[in-house]
């Protein structure tokens, strides 16, 4: 009789177990939308914020866009996520990993014009981790290298 | 692993397993510090900062690897009513908490110069402050239900079951929902990570495995210890009674 009570709790409790997994599934999945830090630029120029709403935008600065206005403090650049591209304006002093090529989080409000206005920047970086003796290679040729060293 | 079961055979193997844990863990551990805080380059974008990694992420892995062996223990516990299970749950209670603590700490000295903040709220960081909390919770149950009933409530093991599922939703924080922080570099069988930094990564994770294991063992035998010690003052006492 032990043996069947052992195994009626053993029973029991990966039942429960398998409930209370499926229910954090569950909640997560419910949250998937709304536990996300920001938005993609495909989301917001499909949806646009109100322009009131202080709202986060992240995504890639894309290559050649990162331009300082003549006042010298104000930059501008281009956040694209490979389907759609916000032009930025931010005034302040940028994190050091902020670059062309790099991921971005910018959190401010979208103008009515189709213009995002930065009040603070984050530096997103990616998964790659390359030696500084590879930063003269493009990105391309520094993941190639760390893909060939594994 | 019911020949487990009997403490005196635990204490037997625990007594030179947790000196040798800790003696490997601590030449491994500091040896691989060494090697990525002096021998191991500058990450190319992150330069200098990137050095930090080796003890942020054994400290993210060891947080997370804490309240899994609660959880492991808490369901030992509960289907075979084995007696070291509750007692290993409590042993893993502390350095899990430590160690999610020192990540949180590492991980916002290292956001102000890489993301350019110490804290936001997303999910990575949120669910990872959520561990932490539960740490707190659960060390505060397990100690309020020893200090009732002498740890025969099933409480502890049926929370630290429950606060398993945060440690998926950990995991995968930076996958289902956009985040600041990056994506795992180090997947099943795969790396983003340039061997220069891999390496001395996986030998500090080794190396502080080793540590917690062999603190865990410690406090095992300090929590039989104290066991043994307080029967033996309550026979002493009844034994006093009858006189």
């Amino acid at each position: 009789m032990a043996i069947k009570a052992k195994h009626q709790r053993l029973v029991l409790l990966v039942i429960a177990l398998v409930v209370l997994i499926g229910a954090g599934l569950l909640a997560a999945w419910a949250l998937r939308n709304q536990a996300s830090y920001f938005y993609v630029p495909s989301e917001i120029v499909a949806d646009p914020p109100a322009p009131d709403r202080a709202v986060r935008l992240g995504g890639m600065v894309e290559q050649g866009s990162i331009k300082t206005q003549p006042d010298g403090v104000t930059i501008s650049f281009v956040v694209q996520d490979g389907e759609a591209r916000v032009p930025v304006t931010f005034k302040g002093i940028a994190p050091s990993l902020f670059v062309e090529g790099s991921g971005v989080v910018a959190e401010g409000k979208m103008r009515t014009d189709g213009t995002f206005i930065a009040d603070n920047l984050l530096a997103k970086h990616d998964e790659n981790y390359v030696p500084r003796e590879m930063q003269n290679m493009t990105d391309a040729q520094a993941k190639q290298v760390v893909a060939e060293t594994q | 692993m019911h020949g487990f079961a009997n403490p005196a055979r635990f204490l037997r193997i625990a007594r030179w397993l947790m000196p040798l844990c800790m003696g490997a863990g601590i030449v491994v551990a500091f040896g691989a510090l060494g090697w990525g805080l002096l021998a191991a380059p500058a990450e190319r974008l992150q330069g200098e900062t990137v050095r930090i990694v080796y003890l942020h992420v054994p400290a993210a892995w060891l947080g997370m690897a804490g309240w899994m062996g609660i959880a492991v223990a808490s369901f030992t516990e509960l289907v075979w009513r084995h007696p070291l299970a509750g007692i290993a749950a409590r042993a893993c209670a502390v350095p899990g908490a430590v160690f999610t603590a020192v990540c949180l700490i590492t991980g916002s000295l290292w956001g102000r110069p890489a993301w350019g903040t110490w804290w936001v709220w997303d999910g990575r960081l949120t669910s990872m402050l959520v561990l932490l909390f539960l740490y707190f919770g659960w060390m505060a149950l397990s100690q309020a239900s020893e200090a009732s009933d002498g740890g025969q409530s099933k409480a502890p093991a049926i929370f630290g079951l429950v606060g398993a599922v945060n440690i998926p939703i950990i995991h995968y924080s930076v996958t289902w929902w956009n985040s600041l922080h990056q994506p795992p570099s180090i997947t099943m069988g795969k790396s983003a990570m340039s061997g220069a930094f891999l390496w001395p990564l996986l030998f500090a994770m080794l190396g502080f495995t080793l540590i917690f294991g062999g603190v865990v063992l410690a406090r095992m035998r300090a929590i039989l210890a104290n066991q043994q010690a307080e029967a033996r003052l309550r026979r002493k006492a009844l034994a006093a009674g009858d006189l």
